[in-house]
């Protein structure tokens, strides 16, 4: 399973051809305290780089963008109930939705860890 | 000791400096403590005291009240020492600066207040037979020139209660427009810069159309080569929703240019005009290309808001877009001044946006304002704004990060830069603010600048006031850069220290629940 990420903030972690989707311990340590989410319903068309989710915290609210193009398989029902978990675990127990990719071509496009972690370096 | 003629202490430390901040009654000095009107109340009380009905049956048919109703009685002095508490716990313009960004919260003349509580204004009904409210009805008239005069604009629809009201309007207007032209389902698109107010992208999507987001450019204005590219394939564009000055508080100099642009791609410009405070008397945005404008009263011609009373938001119009104005408006006949309410008068009109003719007390007061101060006062209104935002933005940029090089307009916005590394944070600034007795900036807003604090001062504020506010900050701002660890549990001198926000958010209170199953209440 590799784990992709996008210079928004989302990571994608793939399996076959689902990719499970969230936003980056960066990410949740800059909103702060997240409050709500919104997801998507399954069976729900995504684009890449458009909205897919809201994410608010006690600062703001932002979108989630989608890092690939493909259909909403599940949303985490568990954040929606408890929001604090995004907090806790983003990139693990905190995950938004899982995504069937409609072209795996799309991740190459993406960056992988390190130069995720130079990325947030210079944010 | 030192005493005066009656023996009454003089010197502070005599009877005073130290002890306990917990009180036995809950209050702190003169600040009473308040519970809520249910925890006050009870059932055994009530305001007025009448005699029982004697002998009266009745006549509700078996539909009479069986249990309690729950609400609290409260006698007079408890009802009236329970709202003069709270008004206390408040903030408000009348009590000090309020430096709210994007808010307009300026001083509202008592003048218009005199003239709004005159009874032939005052005590219209909105349904009383016209020919007997011919002057209130001159006062919407006049007040409508007003503002055609003052944006150049050939058309004005008065019945917007609020800004977003007027943004409404000005959108169902340019779908109106666009149903006409035969191309209401094909141009859904509306550009909306992220600079603009979040209220812009909501009314949009309210309208039925579909956002597309233009990026700001490095120097906070819109970004002229992200708008270019997304009206490439502009059949689809409906129009763009602009606020100028933006909510950087920058004025968008190609904002000519934008709308040629989005007049060639065959849509229509919706400036938000929040802002307008900024340039009223000075600009008009009718010579810059603007189809339609909402104009908050209760911002830029003073009539009170934030809780001291109804928004107004008149909406000026262009020629293209005129015929599609809501009902009612005022039509001149011989007889007289009528309102234009129906369909077969007004056959493009998109409808009806309330039940009557607008809020009567804002255009009394917004009148008031623009006839006492004359153009020349307006003008000096728009400068003297500016003038003060810059003042605080050159006293602070030595202390604090400003957003953007250069001038502001009405507005000085801030970032967090400033902060880095020192563990304090934005909301830890407004915080602190509160305890030297300052309403808190906006914070966080606008969301394309790091933990904004965004700062309108408007023209109210003297030099002096300014420079008290200033010197608040700096001395706020100097404690963050070094890392003074008080600021973080700010504040410390206010009724309520800091809330729990997260918790608020998570698992909010919204009701009142009796502590008791059997609760005491008024019938």
């Amino acid at each position: 399973m590799t784990t992709y990420y996008t210079n928004e903030h989302e990571w994608i972690s793939v399996d076959g051809d689902v990719g499970t989707v969230g936003i980056t311990k960066f990410a949740a340590e800059k909103l702060g305290d997240v409050v709500f989410v919104e997801l998507p319903d399954a069976g729900k068309a995504v684009k890449k780089d458009a909205d897919m989710a809201v994410v608010e915290s006690v600062k703001a609210a932002s979108d989630v963008y989608a890092p690939v193009t493909g259909e909403i398989v599940e949303g985490n029902a568990a954040i929606v109930d408890e929001p604090a978990k995004v907090n806790e675990d983003p990139e693990g127990a905190g995950w938004f939705v899982k995504i069937k990719l409609a072209d795996k071509g799309q991740l190459s496009g993406l960056m992988d860890k390190a130069a995720y972690d130079a990325f947030c370096a210079t944010q | 000791m030192t005493m005066n003629s009656t023996g009454r202490p003089t010197s502070i430390s005599a009877n005073g400096g130290s002890g306990t901040d917990v009180t036995v009654s809950g209050s702190k000095g003169l600040l009473q403590a308040e519970g809520l009107i249910f925890e006050i109340g009870s059932s055994d009380k009530t305001g007025v005291d009448l005699p029982k009905p004697k002998g009266t049956k009745s006549r509700l048919g078996g539909v009479t009240r069986g249990a309690p109703s729950g609400l609290p009685g409260l006698t007079e002095p408890e009802a009236v020492r329970h709202y003069v508490r709270l008004s206390q716990k408040n903030y408000a313009i009348d009590l000090g600066l309020f430096p709210l960004g994007s808010c307009t919260m300026k001083h509202n003349p008592r003048l218009n207040e005199k003239m709004a509580r005159l009874p032939g204004f005052a005590d219209v009904h909105p349904m009383q037979p016209q020919a007997t409210v011919q002057g209130a009805l001159e006062v919407i008239e006049e007040l409508a020139d007003w503002l055609m005069k003052l944006t150049n604009m050939p058309a004005v629809a008065m019945t917007p209660k609020a800004g977003a009201h007027g943004e409404l309007a000005g959108m169902l207007a340019i779908r109106a427009a666009l149903i006409a032209r035969g191309e209401g389902e094909k141009r859904k698109r509306v550009l909306v810069p992220v600079s603009a107010h979040g209220t812009n992208p909501a009314t949009a999507a309210q309208c039925g159309f579909i956002i597309d987001e233009i990026n700001a450019a490095a120097d906070g204005r819109v970004d002229l080569e992200d708008l270019k590219s997304k009206l490439v394939d502009s059949s689809d564009v409906a129009g763009i929703m602009l606020t100028n000055p933006n909510t950087c508080g920058l004025f968008e100099r190609d904002i000519k240019a934008i709308a040629d642009l989005i007049h060639a791609a065959g849509g229509y410009f919706y400036c938000d005009g929040a802002n307008f405070n900024a340039i009223v008397g000075r600009v008009r945005p009718g010579d810059l290309g603007v189809d339609a404008m909402h104009i908050n009263l209760h911002k830029t011609f003073s009539t009170p808001h934030g809780g001291g009373g109804p928004g107004s938001g008149p909406t000026v119009l262009s020629a293209a877009l005129a015929p599609y104005a809501p009902v009612p408006f005022i039509t001149k006949t011989a007889d007289g001044l009528r309102f234009v309410e129906h369909h077969s008068e007004a056959p493009d009109s998109f409808g009806r946006m309330c039940a009557f003719h607008g809020q009567m007390g804002m255009f009394t007061r917004a009148l008031a304002y623009i006839l006492s101060h004359g153009a020349d006062g307006l003008r000096q209104v728009a400068e003297d704004a500016v003038l003060n935002a810059n003042y605080i933005l050159a006293r602070l940029k030595p202390l604090m990060s400003p957003a953007f090089e250069g001038y502001c307009m009405h507005e000085a916005l801030f970032s967090d830069a400033f902060l880095k590394d020192t563990g304090v944070e934005t909301i830890d600034i407004a915080k602190g603010l509160i305890d030297e007795g300052y309403h808190p900036m906006t914070m966080y807003f606008p969301l394309v600048v790091h933990g904004a604090m965004l700062i309108e001062p408007t023209e109210t504020e003297s030099k002096a006031e300014l420079d008290r506010f200033c010197d608040a900050l700096a001395s706020i701002a100097r404690r963050a850069v070094q890392k003074d660890p008080s600021l973080k549990t700010a504040p410390h001198l206010a009724p309520a220290r800091r809330l729990d926000e997260t918790r608020a958010a998570r698992s909010p209170r919204l009701k009142w629940t009796p502590e008791t199953p059997t609760m005491k209440a008024a019938e």
